[in-house]
């Protein structure tokens, strides 16, 4: 049995040492914002946050994540009460498909959390390695500055303020 | 020399403006004298030394920062004997103890592409050099020592292109700038060409008969290397040599042939044992089976999830990883390579099929990442293990991240490859 710790709660999970974290989050814990996309760490649909960083859950197995804070995209926001990112991307209707969203989402949360007022460069670097297929990315790019005017402007989100 | 009223771009003459431009990048010329995101050829990279920090210079056509005012006999000189237009010795991280090779003909038409680029004003940066090194008269003996000032003879007995080969590799793309170990002047050791050198925290293989591939490489293997940054055989280019092959993809097919000719013969025909341990290696790497994730060390479940989804696909590269018992990295006395590729992973090169690799600076600790290095020692190489892999994996992630805010983009090769045959 591994311990692990998603959206503030540990887990007792029974798994072996190299399964993938995306895995564990679908299967085991019915977190299904992360999504299988290539299984390779090329596309970017299965990212989450650990302790701060965007981490491909594909490509990383639970014997990394030992003492470490997962965060999914369940972890930010609901429905009722969405995370600044959240609504960013709703309010851009940034999503056409869907299936890369929550994997941006992620990585634009982890950047906005160490870059508060990051530029339209910074934003494109940083996603990068996210595919879209759908073909959004200027929506996308508008909702990340969006929501960083709306974590500048709106208090935190309950679930973020137990998570940091 | 004297200073010239800066020539129009109209007057040069377009062919020879082309061949520059295909010279310039045969030459890498854009790598050390464009900071990433800023203009091309308008200097400021920071090149670190033993002796410290050099700046590179504006080679733009401005007037008052860049080469604008000087002749074409001016930047002759400088590539042949190390002098700029007003005659202070420039420091040889600039390589004109390779560039004394360069024919006057190729000069001229280097010279017409620099003046024919856009001009931008951007003064020099100081070089930050410890003493003596910040007194240029201190250049002047190293030329005395080191600078020879032959320019290249063509070996008769030898093929046209071996000959055409030799004088690329020995002469405008200084291959051995990075590839031959340098003395403690800073010169390379001429005894050992070849024989592998440092650059920007990556080794720089061995390039001759101490090639620590496990595979060794021939003609057609180096061309196909070369002109596109991969072989299923050898793996992928990266770190600064991703940036010559970004370049070498935009030339014509027969130069890039002809360096893969004559750098044949510097590795040299391998002997009957090198060839049964390629042989070897090949036939393991195409019979390999995915291991239980049972097995007890460390490093062999990070490996499991981590790596071998993709080096142990069946699929051949660039879609699936290189399989880990044909990768140089792994096999080489060095383990910077390695650790910079973990850490960094490969980008995809746009517009056509190219490796990729998903960096894991974010989801590995340095003791992690040293443990699935040693654990890929262990079973993929024959070799000792390697010391102190945590302290290599912490400087690779000072300096890889560092260098890829500061190196060039991929700004000169064309977005479609079918354009690389026809630049």
């Amino acid at each position: 049995m591994t311990t692990l710790k998603v959206n503030g709660r540990d887990h007792q999970i029974d798994a072996e040492p190299d399964t993938p974290l995306l895995y564990v989050l679908r299967d085991d814990l019915e977190l299904n914002a992360a999504k299988f996309g290539c299984g390779l760490g090329q596309c970017g649909a299965c990212t989450v946050i650990v302790d701060g960083k965007a981490v491909l859950s594909c490509v990383t197995p639970l014997v990394l994540l030992e003492g470490k804070q997962v965060t999914t995209l369940e972890g930010l926001g609901t429905v009722s009460a969405p995370a600044p990112i959240q609504r960013a991307f709703m309010e851009e209707q940034a999503a056409q498909c869907g299936y890369c969203i929550a994997g941006m989402m992620m990585r634009a949360q982890a950047l906005l959390q160490r870059n508060s007022k990051p530029t339209d460069e910074q934003i494109r670097a940083e996603l990068a390695p996210h595919l879209c297929r759908c073909g959004t990315h200027m929506r996308i790019l508008r909702a990340v500055h969006r929501a960083a005017r709306l974590m500048d402007t709106a208090e935190l989100s309950p679930t973020q303020g137990s998570e940091r | 020399m004297a200073a010239i009223d800066p020539r129009a771009p109209q007057s040069f003459d377009a062919d020879l403006i082309k061949r520059g431009r295909e010279l310039a990048a045969i030459g890498n010329c854009n790598d050390c004298h464009t900071v990433r995101g800023l203009k091309n050829f308008a200097g400021g990279l920071a090149v670190p030394t033993p002796f410290g920090t050099i700046f590179s210079t504006n080679i733009t056509p401005d007037a008052e920062t860049g080469i604008g005012r000087w002749s074409e006999a001016a930047f002759r000189r400088a590539m042949r004997s190390g002098v700029d237009r007003e005659g202070r010795h420039l420091y040889p991280t600039f390589p004109y103890d390779h560039f004394t090779n360069v024919s006057d003909e190729d000069d001229r038409a280097l010279y017409a592409y620099l003046m024919t680029r856009e001009a931008v004003h951007a003064p020099a940066r100081e070089n930050r050099l410890s003493f003596p090194f910040d007194q240029r008269f201190v250049i002047a003996g190293w030329k005395l020592l080191f600078l020879r000032r032959d320019t290249y003879k063509p070996d008769s007995a030898k093929s046209a292109e071996w000959n055409r080969g030799a004088y690329l590799v020995e002469g405008l793309a200084h291959c051995g700038a990075c590839h031959t170990p340098r003395n403690a002047l800073g010169a390379e050791r001429a005894s050992a060409s070849f024989a592998g050198g440092d650059v920007d925290n990556w080794q720089a293989y061995a390039i001759n008969a101490l090639s620590p591939s496990p595979v060794p490489w021939d003609e057609d293997a180096l061309y196909a290397y070369l002109r596109d940054g991969w072989h299923p055989d050898h793996g992928t280019a990266r770190g600064p040599m991703a940036e010559v092959v970004r370049n070498l993809s935009s030339v014509p097919a027969g130069d890039v042939r002809a360096i893969a000719t004559y750098m044949a013969g510097v590795f040299g025909e391998p002997g009957p044992d090198r060839k049964r341990q390629g042989k070897e290696a090949l036939a393991q790497a195409a019979s390999v089976t995915p291991q239980a994730s049972q097995i007890q060390p460390p490093g062999a479940a990070i490996y499991a999830a981590a790596c071998a989804t993709c080096h142990e696909s069946g699929r051949s590269p660039p879609y699936g990883g290189i399989n880990l018992g044909l990768s140089t990295a792994i096999h080489s006395p060095d383990p910077r390579n390695l650790a910079n590729i973990v850490v960094s992973g490969v980008r995809p090169v746009e517009g056509e099929r190219s490796p990729i690799m998903p960096g894991f600076a974010a989801s590995m600790s340095d003791a992690q990442i040293a443990a699935v290095m040693n654990y890929l020692r262990s079973r993929f190489s024959k070799q000792p293990a390697w010391s102190d892999l945590e302290g290599t994996v912490e400087e690779a992630r000072r300096t890889q991240t560092a260098l890829l805010q500061m190196s060039a983009g991929p700004r000169n090769a064309p977005a479609d490859p079918t354009q690389r045959d026809e630049p």
